[in-house]
């Protein structure tokens, strides 16, 4: 589609299919679920953050009356399947945290206290915590084999670097050598948590017959089925994964915890198992974001047209290489800008902290930062309006990114545009208050998704899909579903399919599920409607393309004759039975949003405190089908970046002890710390999904970082390079320019 | 483990004696209860102080104010002779978590937490508040500043619980004040904090105590501080004497909510506010 369409129910904001449920405490989460005859699984962690296990003795606990099994790595059934070692280590700890044995008892507190007797020696190492720490020579390795993947020569020796990527285009030394002024800074960014509500939590059955259940809060339940399968070495048609409600993901649960050892728990014990973590679990061994060390260089001529952009990124991946988002991260560092000459290259350290996880937009946030700070310097030093500068430079169609692809038709344009003219922009400051700008850039994903929709006797359809509903995207479908069939949207419900009772699915995540979901929900309602014509033609003995499809009814084109689709559905059974429409794809022509905020803070100078005066989340979304779902991911994205820029942040002992893992003291934004976030939905059609949708669900976590950054350091006049900005480190920074 | 609802003090204090194991008095429980689940505290007793009637009141005496050991913050909140006479003091206890929390919480019970950054010490201590101790024999009054002897430790014997605050009677022009530093706008725990109670004369600051929370093990009473302001008409240079006073006094840690140079340097800003908001409500001008 390449003009703008008139839509019927798209664009509408229609009341949430989950709302009374979330609203009255009536929706069944991960830990809701519980079975007859169930027990429960608690895992032993280490209080160490790299030591060796010399060994792990489990009797005490086996011969204790409330006790029903004891694992460890020893009885997970595939010990070389991926992940494996995260699930329960297995002959060394990486973090505070680390699980190392668990235990099925007959209550929680029962379970819990059997973990104090189980006895484990370690012999504690030196940890590794920074990525200073790790590239330094005198570092202790984590990992005596790992030697860095991505080097023009093999390494000879291990190291705790793990990888090195690299791309580029055009030539930097000519790039550099036409700019007139350049810019180049180093910036630091500290580990985060994406910080969902829901904790990882699982109810487990594993039958004698081999037929086994795992019900939990996942983003992609056919994932769970399948890394679980592996790890227990079973077939995937005796595991049923059903995904329950999802308090918040953001990349978190993409990975799994809990559910391999809660099957083996069930399979050793002969019982269900519910397994839930705590917030202290959540944050210590769940996936965080990676804390990263960034360094950007930017030149341009004096009229603002940039020249070269080079930047040299360095990422942390907790203890497991390969886990954190450097790819992604050297992809998107420069793309909102359409400049001959770049490049990037990046390490990726591994550090005795939990393995790292996706987090929204993953990699994206930390590099976008650096060069969008680098930008906004830029921008000072050229006396030219930071808006400006960004459009003079703007990635539009055509623009051919360092990572491979020219860019189709986006939005940047059109958001910086609407930054310029916005409210927020036109408003002047005070003393001790600063203004931020920022771009930020998402690829999207497309990927495998299947939608069955069922045509119910009286009319109605029930949609059945295989991602799991976080943003909203039950109501999107049940809008798209009605938009091509042509019927109220209250005509159709949706729900997340078992992965026994639905064909595969990619998990929710990359943006992908209104955009790929929505284009099966489009394809099997296009699939119902050929059934309907089909049948109606049947009925009046006509071909089927004498019949049209109009406002949720057949029309016989050459005679007389209309049949709505309660009228073709009731006599279903006489006409060829039961009517449901398949879309089972994989989608292809996945589109970047791309994003501009705006934020102005003010600082106390007297003790460093922001204040989050005004936020203006500005992104182009394609087609908004359901516009108050995609402001709240607008909004949500903001509060999340805003957080990471402002107070979010791992703090570590000198032992590598995680000091604070709850939300007293890993900051998050409360409500009433953030202004109402302004939005404004940009739409400039993706011609490859049917409604001109782009996924929407990432960009929004980016530009936060430097619109505070800058904002902050516009209002205390010293330029800020280093995440989180706390009160005592905005107060120190104040303290050594004076 | 056992529970226990007495109707007297001097009963919870004989049970709360009586006990071999570990004992513990339950007021609001919003730092028992949270000790017990994260498994910090394993009471063998558990003695509710709730149904005791003198626990349950505020007393307006010609000696002052007589605040029970379980009357809840937002009780506080809404006795408005209380709030005219002691904002800072009511003020501090309703920092405490959300409100919720304030429908449990005790200014006794945040005191014998014995937490350095408790919000409600620091403004007791400025107000010259004293706690009503009862053992299960004898009775006696105790400057708040001497219950508290480091993080997690108080002066009271077992058996002794803490049946009221009292606070003085206010007379002529006064106020109080209390702040805390917070990195956010709510439910948090202070960094730094600071208490101010003046009285005027003539326009003249004539009395003043200036206390300190989270820059020590304990609510930090600073002597000189006051003095610095008492005579003064909060002039920028007594105020700053009393800022480098306030600095000066201080003896904190860096942790995980702020570093010592941090505390150092925001005890006297706070305090110089919170003078400025006690002197306001003086009348000062």
């Amino acid at each position: 589609m390449s003009e703008a369409q008139d839509f019927k129910y798209i664009g509408q904001r229609t009341i949430r299919p989950d709302g009374h449920d979330k609203v009255t405490g009536r929706a069944n989460y991960a830990a809701d679920l519980t079975l007859p005859g169930m027990i429960w699984g608690k895992i032993l962690r280490s209080p160490h953050a790299h030591a060796v296990i010399n060994s792990i003795d489990t009797s005490k606990a086996e011969e204790d009356p409330e006790v029903f099994a004891v694992m460890t790595h020893a009885d997970i059934p595939n010990q070389t399947a991926s992940g494996v070692q995260n699930i329960l280590a297995k002959d060394k700890v990486f973090y505070h945290g680390h699980a190392v044995a668990a235990v099925a008892a007959v209550t929680e507190s029962a379970a819990e206290r059997a973990l104090g007797l189980i006895e484990v020696d370690y012999k504690i190492l030196k940890p590794v915590m920074s990525i200073d720490e790790a590239i330094s020579n005198d570092s202790p390795l984590l990992h005596d084999d790992l030697f860095t993947k991505g080097m023009a020569e093999d390494p000879a020796v291990p190291s705790n670097i793990s990888s090195r990527n690299e791309l580029s285009k055009g030539d930097l030394e000519v790039g550099f050598a036409e700019a007139e002024v350049i810019v180049e800074r180093e910036f630091r960014t500290a580990t985060v948590h994406q910080g969902y509500i829901e904790p990882h939590a699982c109810t487990v059955r594993y039958d004698e017959d081999g037929q086994s259940m795992i019900w939990c809060s996942t983003q992609g339940h056919f994932a769970v089925r399948a890394t679980t399968a592996s790890m227990l070495g079973i077939e995937q048609t005796n595991l049923n994964v059903i995904a329950s409600e999802i308090g918040g993901g953001f990349g978190g649960k993409l990975p799994i915890y809990l559910e391999p050892v809660a099957l083996v728990l069930s399979k050793k014990s002969g019982r269900p198992i519910k397994m839930q973590m705590d917030r202290n679990e959540v944050f210590m061994a769940s996936g965080p974001g990676s804390a990263t060390r960034n360094w950007v260089k930017i030149g341009a001529k004096k009229d603002g047209t940039i020249t070269a952009m080079k930047a040299k990124l360095c990422y942390e991946a907790g203890w497991a290489p390969g886990s954190s988002p450097l790819g992604p991260a050297c992809m998107t560092v420069f793309t909102p800008y359409d400049v001959d000459h770049q490049y990037v290259e990046g390490y990726e350290v591994v550090v005795n902290k939990a393995r790292c996880a996706a987090y929204r937009a993953p990699g994206a946030p930390q590099s976008e930062y650096a060069c969008e700070m680098v930008i906004n310097e830029l921008a000072d030093e050229l006396g030219i309006d930071p808006i400006d500068l960004r459009l003079k430079n703007v990635a539009k169609e055509g623009t051919q990114t360092m990572y491979g692809p020219k860019l189709k038709a986006v939005g940047l344009v059109e958001c910086l545009e609407a930054a310029k003219s916005s409210e927020q922009y036109k408003t002047a400051l005070k003393d001790n208050q600063g203004r931020g700008v920022a771009s930020g850039f998402w690829f999207n994903v497309g990927g495998e998704s299947s939608v069955v929709i069922n045509m119910n006797e009286d009319g109605t359809g029930t949609i059945v899909e295989g991602s799991p509903d976080i943003g909203g995207s039950r109501a999107s479908m049940q809008m798209m579903a009605a938009e091509e069939l042509q019927m109220p949207v209250e005509a159709f419900s949706a729900i997340i399919g078992d992965t026994q009772n639905l064909p595969y699915s990619n998990p929710t995540g990359g943006s992908r599920t209104t955009f790929a979901t929505g284009m099966a929900v489009v394809e099997a309602a296009a699939d119902v409607v050929s059934q309907l014509k089909e049948r109606a033609a049947a009925t009046w003995n006509v071909v089927p393309e004498h019949v049209d499809w109009k406002n949720g009814a057949a029309i016989n084109t050459k005679g007389e004759g209309v049949l709505t689709a309660a009228e073709i559905c009731g006599s279903a059974a006489k006409t060829g039975g039961h009517i449901s429409g398949r879309g089972n794809i994989s989608a292809r022509g996945a589109s970047p949003s791309f994003a501009v905020h705006l934020a102005d803070i003010e600082v106390d100078p007297d003790t460093g405190k922001t204040t989050v005066l005004r936020y203006t989340a500005i992104q182009d979304a394609g087609k908004a089908i359901h516009p108050s779902y995609v402001e709240g991911q607008y909004q949500g994205g903001s509060a999340q970046g805003i957080g990471w820029a402002l107070n979010e942040e791992y703090v570590y002992n000198e032992d590598g002890r995680l000091e604070n893992p709850g939300f007293l003291d890993y900051r998050i934004p409360l409500a009433s710390d953030l202004p109402m976030i302004d939005t404004i939905i940009v739409e400039v059609p993706n011609s490859f999904h049917p409604f001109g949708v782009r996924g929407i669900g990432e960009t929004g976590i980016i530009p936060p970082l430097a619109a505070c950054g800058t904002a902050v350091s516009k209002a205390i006049g010293i330029r800020m390079s280093e995440l989180p900005m706390s009160p005592p480190k905005i107060l120190k920074a104040i303290h050594d320019a004076s | 483990m056992r529970y226990e609802a007495p109707t007297t003090t001097k009963e919870a204090a004989s049970l709360i004696a009586g006990e071999k194991g570990e004992a513990f008095v339950l007021a609001g429980g919003t730092d028992l209860l949270v000790r017990m689940k994260t498994g910090l505290s394993d009471p063998d007793l558990v003695v509710d102080i709730k149904h005791i009637p003198a626990m349950q009141d505020i007393k307006t005496t010609d000696s002052g104010t007589k605040i029970g050991g379980a009357v809840s913050g937002s009780r506080l909140n809404s006795n408005k002779k209380l709030k005219k006479a002691w904002p800072g003091v009511v003020e501090a206890t309703n920092l405490i978590g959300s409100d919720q929390i304030q429908g449990r919480a005790t200014m006794v019970g945040n005191l014998c937490n014995a937490s350095p950054a408790a919000d409600s010490v620091p403004a007791m201590i400025a107000a010259g508040a004293k706690a009503v101790v009862v053992g299960p024999t004898k009775r006696r009054t105790v400057p708040v500043e001497k219950i508290a002897t480091g993080p997690g430790r108080t002066s009271l014997a077992k058996g002794e619980i803490i049946e009221s605050i009292n606070l003085p009677k206010r007379t002529g022009k006064s106020g109080d004040a209390y702040l805390r530093f917070i990195p956010r706008t709510e439910m948090d725990i202070a960094v730094v904090s600071a208490g101010v109670n003046l009285t005027l004369e003539k326009g003249l600051v004539k009395t003043a105590r200036v206390c300190l929370g989270a820059v020590g093990p304990t609510a930090v009473l600073v002597q000189k501080a006051a003095k610095a302001i008492i005579g003064s008409k909060l002039d920028e240079e007594s105020l700053k004497k009393m800022a480098d006073a306030c600095s000066a006094a201080c003896n904190p840690i860096s942790d995980k909510r702020g570093t010592v140079e941090y505390r150092t340097k925001v005890a006297g800003v706070l305090a110089k506010r919170a003078a400025k908001i006690a002197f306001e409500r003086a009348g000062g001008k």
